[in-house]
């Protein structure tokens, strides 16, 4: 059996542009810009990378296919680049290549970079899936949107638990307002106006039951890391580093849309991989172990769902966990201190890694107006696709 | 004895009330005033003659035995393609078996009753155990004209046998001539004709005495026998009663202030109506007219009373929506443009290779069963998603399209492009097993509630005119209240 990666990788440097509509910039300024803060944190220089990963979802916006479009932009010298792509999930998949690389010997350093150009389209809201889910599925799912999918959770989560829709807006209204009082407080943010709940009630409703304020912001970015062993971390950054303690992927089997168990009020990979993540870092009671959080909230349904699947609140009830602001910046466990995908913005490909980054500020005190006090074990959830038929990663990182 | 065996109509769920249409063009025509009476049935933004006609087959088969059809005839004059069979379709979507010869039958109005003169045919000589036939129109008259008016949309479908024939089919007497009352030539979206009164004078009024006497000359039979007669022609012919020497209560309703002149269909689904009501023994007359003009003879048998519920006329008139903007019609017909978005201007393209492999799932709504465990599963699949089963490649095919199912979770999708905002979509679990996600037609987003029942209906999913190709596939529709056939 298996030990896992516990220990076995270190984040000695990262970098993370501001994310938001960065009209004037694209992919490659964003990749340059993530690499130059991390290069700079790390003290390495970018010879010494022997590997790199770049994690893109949309690549026909901007970025183009391949890693060609990273290894030319970051000029690197005909060293292994792969590009990898999990939906939204895409950035922590290649921090999955870089740690895993540096975990079997295969590199001493190598780089994990993840970016998006999502503000080419000419449009709001995501890039039209359009072929992106397969022939068949093109012609046979439904006229889907990223919301509307996420959106059926919480239709079927207020029915479950017999939350009337101004209940259940109003509980999701209060993680999304909490977000917003975060991410006011982060420069890089895409968003930072604090909001109230009055008026995130108030605002446009995108797909049913969710509004406008329900929804992440929809941005540009790049976020990087670099990894090595924790032997060379300390040589190179004293105790100044993060350690990767857990890292699971779980992808769908298909049973949620084509069998009838699945209750449709919570994601079945987010349980599956947050399990296996608990038992690689040796969690047993995440709610007691775990300092800080940064979910995917692509959706404020999708923040309340990912804090029962991942056993902080019990099942049923974050409504009462999120009234007593458990996960607020000053409660038990903060969660999305930075803003989250909420205000940070999304940047499908960095998304993944900007949340490693917040971990990392959070875990070496580095986090400023927003630090959160004894930071211990910090965890990253990254969801990609839709609850019906999802693929998602959590991650646990500690010095 | 062969004959009608069974019967469906399809009549769509928008209903546009015409002084909605002369309140928007009667500055233009107020000539039209006369026309602007009662409501017509009108597609909806994700119809079109060719998923209508799929309806009313479905709704004409449904809990009987396709296996031994073996014609299918469409009859319409608004056909999506001109190359690529459209009857083809109309078979995969109702998931009949490949051997089967369908044809599209179309040019004029008479095409409808042609089209089931030649399933009769087909049966009678033995070609076909049984054979369908589907009727449809969804003709457009120009704004400013009584056709814009008088047009509605519906579709008809018979299936033709020997075994249980409910109306036996007695004989057909038809004339064929080129008299140009109404054209659309290649290409051409309106309906053009020349003058009304000549039309009336010159055609309808010889022509359809001459192919009644005709009919009733060639079998013997008194025109006093006759209990009902059909004449697919959007007024009230009562007035001919006594040319024909029939009583004007013997006439049916031609049903234009509840649907509308629905071409092709128009004599089909007045015979549909006649046989809702009809009884053993009643000899009904159906005549088309149109390039000339058919007459079918058929007489009711006592079989009539065992024919399980149909949804036919009378359920179709009892679902209906009362569209409340003429703007809406004319946006979702094409007649005018809509900013769609750069999100929808450019759809993906259609693999049409992937289409013709998985054409059963996408156009029949046919999935698995898994024949180890019994787990039904849509999408089709090779492994079974049971996670406690995972055969592999112990599937058969299992068709959802004819069954009902729950709501299970929905929304309501406002960035989603739709012709009807918002997008409604939510996953269905099914009564007898498997789980679906699905688009939602015919429906508000109020009405929307978790666990209600529905069903299905096929409809056009996507147009991609810019590639000629028109997407279908059935979606999710809430479920009819029983409506029984007396």
């Amino acid at each position: 059996m298996a030990d896992g990666i516990k220990d076995k990788v270190a984040i000695i440097g990262m970098g993370c542009t501001k994310f938001g509509e960065l009209w004037n910039k694209g992919a490659d300024d964003l990749m340059v810009e993530a690499l130059d803060e991390a290069l700079q944190d790390s003290g390495i220089d970018a010879k010494d990378i022997e590997m790199a990963w770049m994690g893109v979802c949309f690549d026909e916006v901007n970025v183009g296919k391949s890693a060609i479009p990273m290894s030319r932009a970051l000029k690197l010298p005909f060293i292994p680049v792969s590009r990898v792509e999990n939906f939204c999930a895409s950035g922590t998949e290649s921090f999955r290549g870089a740690a895993y690389a540096v975990a079997s010997g295969a590199c001493d350093i190598a780089l994990a970079m993840g970016v998006e150009k999502l503000k080419d389209t000419g449009y709001g809201g995501l890039p039209d899936f359009g072929q992106a889910m397969g022939t068949l599925n093109r012609m046979i799912l439904p006229n889907i949107t990223a919301p509307g999918a996420f959106a059926m959770m919480a239709t079927r989560y207020f029915s479950k638990y017999g939350l009337t829709r101004e209940e259940g807006k109003e509980t999701l209204a209060k993680i999304s307002a909490k977000s917003h009082a975060n991410g006011a407080k982060n420069p890089k943010a895409h968003l930072r106006k604090e909001v109230t709940v009055e008026k995130i009630l108030k605002a446009p409703m995108i797909a049913e039951p969710l509004g406008l304020f329900d929804c992440c912001g929809v941005s540009d970015g790049a976020a990087c890391a670099i990894v090595t062993t924790p032997e060379i971390a300390k040589k190179l950054k004293g105790e100044d580093f993060l350690k990767v303690k857990a890292l699971q992927i779980a992808a769908t089997s298909g049973e949620e849309l084509m069998y009838k168990d699945w209750d449709g009020t919570y994601v079945m990979t987010t349980r599956a991989a947050s399990k296996r993540a608990y038992k690689e870092a040796g969690v047993t009671n995440p709610r007691e172990e775990i300092s800080m959080m940064e979910l995917h909230d692509c959706f404020s349904i999708t923040e309340l769902a990912t804090f029962e699947d991942l056993q902080i609140s019990p099942v049923g009830k974050a409504k009462e966990d999120i009234d007593a602001g458990f996960y607020n910046l000053d409660g038990q466990i903060p969660s999305q201190p930075d803003g989250g995908l909420k205000c940070f913005g999304h940047p499908i490909g960095a998304s993944g890694i900007r949340m490693i980054y917040e971990c990392y500020l959070q875990s070496l005190q580095r986090a400023g107006d927003r630090q959160i006090k004894n930071p211990g074990l910090a965890l990253t959830h990254n969801l990609g696709g839709f609850p019906a038929m999802s693929v998602c990663s959590v991650s646990i990182f500690g010095t | 004895m062969v004959g009608i065996t069974s019967y469906g109509a399809y009549v769509p769920w928008n209903r546009l009330q015409r002084k909605s249409i002369f309140q928007a063009m009667g500055w233009y025509a107020p000539f039209t005033y006369g026309v602007a009476k009662g409501e017509k049935a009108i597609c909806n933004y994700d119809e079109d003659s060719l998923s209508m006609a799929v309806n009313a087959g479905m709704n004409c088969v449904n809990g009987l035995d396709t296996s031994k059809i073996g014609c299918l005839n469409l009859a319409s004059t608004t056909l999506p393609y001109d190359e690529r069979m459209n009857a083809s379709i109309v078979a995969t979507a109702l998931d009949l078996k490949p051997e089967v010869c369908a044809a599209d039958i179309t040019g004029g109005l008479k095409s409808g009753t042609t089209a089931m003169i030649g399933a009769i045919d087909s049966v009678k000589a033995g070609s076909s155990e049984s054979a369908l036939v589907c009727m449809t129109d969804s003709r457009l008259g120009k704004p400013g004209s009584a056709y814009e008016h008088i047009f509605g949309d519906a579709a008809a479908s018979f299936l033709i046998g020997s075994e249980d024939v409910i109306a036996e089919f007695k004989g057909s007497y038809s004339i064929s001539c080129d008299f140009a009352d109404l054209r659309r030539a290649n290409g051409d979206s309106f309906v053009r004709n020349w003058e009304e009164r000549w039309i009336r004078d010159e055609g309808i009024s010889k022509v359809i005495p001459q192919a009644i006497m005709g009919a009733a000359t060639k079998y013997g039979i008194q025109p006093s026998e006759i209990s009902k007669i059909c004449i697919g022609l959007p007024s009230n012919m009562s007035a001919m009663g006594k040319k024909i020497m029939i009583e004007p209560e013997k006439f049916q309703d031609p049903m234009v202030g509840v649907i509308g002149d629905c071409g092709a269909a128009l004599a089909g689904i007045m015979l549909v109506a006649a046989l809702e009501d009809a009884a053993p023994g009643d000899k009904i007359v159906v005549v088309s007219f149109g390039s000339g003009a058919d007459v079918l003879l058929f007489e009711v048998t006592d079989a009539i009373k065992s024919l399980s519920a149909r949804k036919a006329v009378k359920a179709c008139l009892a679902n209906r929506k009362e569209l409340d903007s003429y703007e809406k019609y004319t946006t979702w017909r094409n007649i005018s443009p809509l900013e769609v978005g750069i999100r929808a201007e450019a759809p993906a393209p259609t693999a049409l290779t992937a289409l013709w492999r998985d054409k059963g799932a996408i156009l029949g709504l046919v999935g698995s069963e898994c024949t180890e465990c019994g787990t039904r599963q849509y999408p089709p699949q090779r492994i079974c998603v049971n996670p406690a089963c995972k055969t592999q490649d112990k599937m058969k095919p299992y068709r959802f399209s004819d069954k009902k199912g729950k709501l299970f979770t929905f929304t309501g999708d406002n960035l989603a492009f739709s012709y009807d905002p918002p997008s409604i979509y939510g996953l269905v679990d099914m009564d007898e097993g498997g789980r679906l996600w699905m688009d939602f037609t015919d429906v508000a987003i109020k009405d929307m509630i978790v666990d209600m029942d529905v069903e299905f209906s096929f409809r056009r999913k996507y147009l991609d005119p810019g590639r000629g190709v028109a997407g279908y596939t059935w979606k999710a529709v809430p479920a009819s209240v029983a409506k029984e056939v007396e």
